[in-house]
């Protein structure tokens, strides 16, 4: 009997591996390659486009030129390097005509100015961008826009400077009306005052402070601007006035006031059915027909202000679609608080509305850098067209093509998906539900 | 014992304007009305003071002047000697066409690269990140200028396709030849016209009408069976066989109507240094048509993935659960929830799309912005009646498009109670 004891097993087998088809890579390669006869044609298709795509571009980019004098050059060294009939990038292009790229025809000996200007964008947009760093610094990046109008226009800072205390004015009469004959007087007052201020005071002000301290920069017309500083210096004012103009809008979209309201839907739609260029057309050929006889501004300015106006529509829309997500109950908890119009809005609906719209905004603002380049069609140098043109222009580089074209796409590129990278970043931070 | 109702009435002060929450708005709109009308005001008036100074009126009869310049694509008839305002019409025209074939062409795209971007096959999906993320953060205008100057630096130019042996072929058994300058299409002709009808402004073609009523008859007929084979499923469980409905209802009499008409393409030839007969469509169409086809179609691939994800598990395990395959499921489960998500943002883009066929003053494609608003005002130099009628007419075009898709979307609303 006890025998037969000795055929039981004491211990378990070890588990048998896997076979090759169902484990590592051949498993991975299975399930997301291969999973099905169509799955992997398609697969196959697409690594041999990937490859097609590779085998044709590798050659022109391995055979890149950074030195030379003129496009004929780059392909005597191409051809000397490489053999007869082989094709090269030529980048030279682009490291000749550095400069026009970035800053159009900016005097070359004042090109400190927009660097300047743009290391200080990055100051300034640090605090906004990272909540981490100290909160003073919000200050510095309030005065920016006036230091950084001062650093790439030129002029007298005084008159940046004068412009900015229109702010201030209206602030201190804000803050000592406000508390005497509450807010809604006090807001008038602030209004009223900073206007006064900019019409009587300013120029003067400006003028006197001019002659006792001359921070004096050479002036530089607008017409000098080009390339990236001006897709970046019309994209950046109109990222920042579109957001509280466009706030605005939607608030005046959701108004119980039946004119403001009226008055809010009007522009919006106007603005929204009309494409920029048409808008930019206007910018350039009508405005002068709408303002006082002799009297003329900036072409770069008008295009600000129709840009800005543009895409504060469109932010506008965003916003109001932020607005109706947030549950009616939210409201009346602000009421039930006691809390008037604009503390509500500001503590308890805006927060909750531009987190949700945080992607809508930031598309738009994506989108508007984008259409930065249409500003060639007044004229103005854009990276795109104006510039690249403009180097055709010059018989060393004429027929030059896809070089300018891959860099601008590249620069855009960055920019564009850092945007979109970064609004992923900040809704993942401000996510505060559990669900 | 005071009671809500009877609180004491207090007689109306001036500072209540201010204070009361009731008058408020009131003062608000008031002040609001005042500052617009001075503003508009002062803006009226510059524009007549300077209009007066200038010595010119507002006039659109400039519209029925000679227009005097050509026109590289048209599909209503235009000569120089044509006026401005039909100028303008076929710059219109231009518009409409490109955006419709954009519209399509981006959709079908977009709807593509959108679930192929969810599909499993992690190649193809990595492959239309890719493709999404490049094209939507680079600028339109740049993929307009790409692919313009593929179209014209890659392609022989017409004179190459000359002689016994050219150098170039033709593409599609001879019969379309693309050159750096433009696309050489056949033309479709028939022996047997109807002829046209002159409708005043345009002629409309009744072999196209004709054709138009034989494929909307053909439709309705084969719905209508269709509808009869859900009742006789209904009432007996079998359902009789329809797969024969659109080839017999459609594709039989548009055949037959064809070969009665005497349907023919017509080649385009190369005749000395270019070519003639069939349809030559300038490259600049080609370039717009694709250029915004491809950059719509990211954005529509984002909406369609969110539509599709924003379509809870549950409804597609409920389906399997039920025993639907995974087509019947996607069609007939996730696809209609997914479309009431995707519909409204869906005419977002093609509004979009509509205002971006303005940057074909890149690739020189004739639409709106460059008959009225280009050549037109540059000639007359009535900047302030093309832009305003320009401006009016893209809002047309976008009040209309948004009407008619908000009607759809109506329809396809999930119906609540």
């Amino acid at each position: 009997m006890a025998d037969t004891d000795a055929f039981f097993r004491t211990e378990m087998l070890p588990p048998k591996e896997p076979p090759l088809s169902q484990r590592g890579v051949w498993k991975w390669m299975h399930e997301n390659m291969f999973s099905s006869i169509g799955s992997g044609a398609l697969t196959v298709l697409g690594i041999l486009f990937v490859l097609y795509v590779l085998a044709s571009a590798f050659p022109w980019f391995a055979h890149s030129v950074w030195h030379a004098d003129s496009l004929r050059q780059c392909r005597d060294i191409v051809h000397k390097t490489w053999g007869p009939g082989t094709d090269g990038a030529c980048w030279a292009v682009i490291r000749a005509n550095w400069n026009l790229y970035l800053y159009g025809f900016y005097p070359m000996e004042q090109i400190w100015r927009p660097n300047l200007a743009f290391l200080l964008l990055l100051v300034a947009l640090s605090p906004i961008l990272f909540s981490r760093l100290p909160r003073k610094m919000i200050w510095f990046s309030a005065c920016y826009p006036a230091l950084a109008y001062w650093l790439i226009w030129g002029g007298t800072l005084w008159i940046s400077v004068t412009i900015m205390a229109g702010f201030a004015v209206g602030a201190l009469v804000l803050r000592f009306l406000g508390r005497i004959a509450g807010t809604a007087l006090g807001v008038g007052g602030a209004v009223l005052g900073a206007v006064l201020w900019w019409l009587f005071v300013a120029a003067p002000v400006a003028t006197a402070l001019a002659d006792i301290v001359p921070l004096h920069l050479t002036f530089v017309p607008s017409d000098k601007l080009g390339g990236f500083l001006l897709s970046f210096i019309t994209g950046m004012c109109g990222i920042g006035f579109s957001l509280p103009m466009g706030i605005l809008l939607s608030l005046g979209r959701r108004s119980d006031m039946p004119i403001i309201k009226t008055s809010c839907v009007l522009f919006i739609e106007f603005v929204r059915g009309v494409p920029l260029i048409t808008l930019l057309f206007t910018a350039s050929f009508l405005l002068a027909y709408f303002l006082p006889p002799g009297t003329t501004f900036d072409l770069v300015l008008r295009v600000i202000i129709m840009v800005t106006l543009f895409s504060a529509a469109y932010i506008a829309e965003v916003i109001r679609g932020g607005l109706a997500a947030i549950p009616r109950g939210q409201f009346e908890a602000a009421d039930a608080l006691g809390l008037d119009y604009w503390k509500a809005q500001r503590l308890i609906v805006m927060p909750q509305a531009l987190k949700i719209s945080i992607p809508g905004i930031v598309g738009v603002f994506i989108g508007l850098f984008k259409d930065t380049t249409l500003v060639i069609i007044v004229g103005l140098l854009d990276p795109l067209m104006g510039i690249s043109n403009a180097v055709r222009a010059n018989v060393a580089w004429n027929g030059v093509y896809w070089e300018p074209y891959i860099f601008a796409a590249t620069i855009f590129f960055i920019f564009c998906f850092g945007m979109s990278r970064y609004s992923m970043y900040l809704e993942g931070k401000l996510k505060t539900d559990h669900r | 014992m005071s009671l809500a109702g009877e609180q004491p009435k207090r007689a109306f002060r001036l500072s209540m304007l201010v204070y009361d929450s009731r008058y408020r708005a009131y003062t608000i709109q008031v002040l609001f009305i005042a500052a617009l009308a001075v503003l508009i005001g002062w803006l009226v008036n510059n524009a007549a003071e300077n209009l007066a100074r200038l010595g010119i009126t507002p006039d659109f009869s400039f519209l029925w002047n000679r227009a005097g310049y050509d026109i590289s694509m048209k599909l209503i008839h235009y000569t120089n000697d044509s006026t401005h305002g039909r100028a303008a019409l076929v710059g219109l025209i231009n518009t409409l066409f490109v955006s419709a074939l954009g519209c399509v062409t981006a959709t079908i795209l977009g709807v593509v690269a959108g679930v192929l971007r969810l599909s499993k096959n992690w190649v193809i999906a990595r492959l239309m990140t890719v493709y999404i993320e490049v094209v939507r953060n680079v600028p339109l205008l740049l993929w307009l200028l790409v692919i313009y100057a593929v179209f014209t630096s890659v392609t022989p130019s017409p004179s190459e396709f000359r002689g016994t042996h050219p150098k170039a072929e033709m593409w599609f058994w001879g019969s379309t030849a693309i050159t750096n300058r433009y696309v050489a299409l056949p033309s479709p002709e028939f022996f047997r016209s109807l002829g046209n009808v002159d409708l005043g402004i345009f002629k409309v073609s009744l072999d196209l009408l004709a054709l138009i009523a034989v494929i909307v008859a053909g439709v309705l007929v084969q719905r209508a069976l269709r509808r009869r084979a859900t009742r006789i499923q209904e009432a007996t469980g079998r359902r009789p066989a329809t797969w024969w409905a659109p080839i017999l209802c459609i594709l039989v009499p548009v055949v037959a109507l064809l070969m009665l008409l005497g349907f023919h393409l017509d080649d385009p030839r190369i005749r000395g240094f270019n070519f003639s007969g069939g349809i030559l469509a300038p490259n600049s169409i080609f370039a717009l048509w694709f250029g915004l086809s491809v950059y719509t179609a990211t954005y529509i691939a984002e909406i369609v993935r969110a539509g599709i994800l924003a379509v809870s598990k549950g409804q597609t395990e409920a389906a399997h659960a039920l025993g639907l395959r995974p087509r019947r499921t996607m069609s007939l489960v996730v696809l209609p929830q997914a479309l009431r998500v995707i519909v409204p943002p869906l005419i977002s883009q093609f509004l979009n799309l509509t205002k971006n066929s303005t940057l074909a003053f890149a690739v020189a494609y004739p639409d709106l912005g460059a008959t009225l608003g280009g050549i037109t005002l540059n000639q007359s130099g009535r900047a302030l009646e093309c832009i305003l009628l320009m401006m009016v007419t893209y809002l047309a075009i976008s009040l209309l498009i948004s009407a008619v898709m908000n009607a759809y979307n109506r329809a396809v609303r999930l119906k609540e109670r």
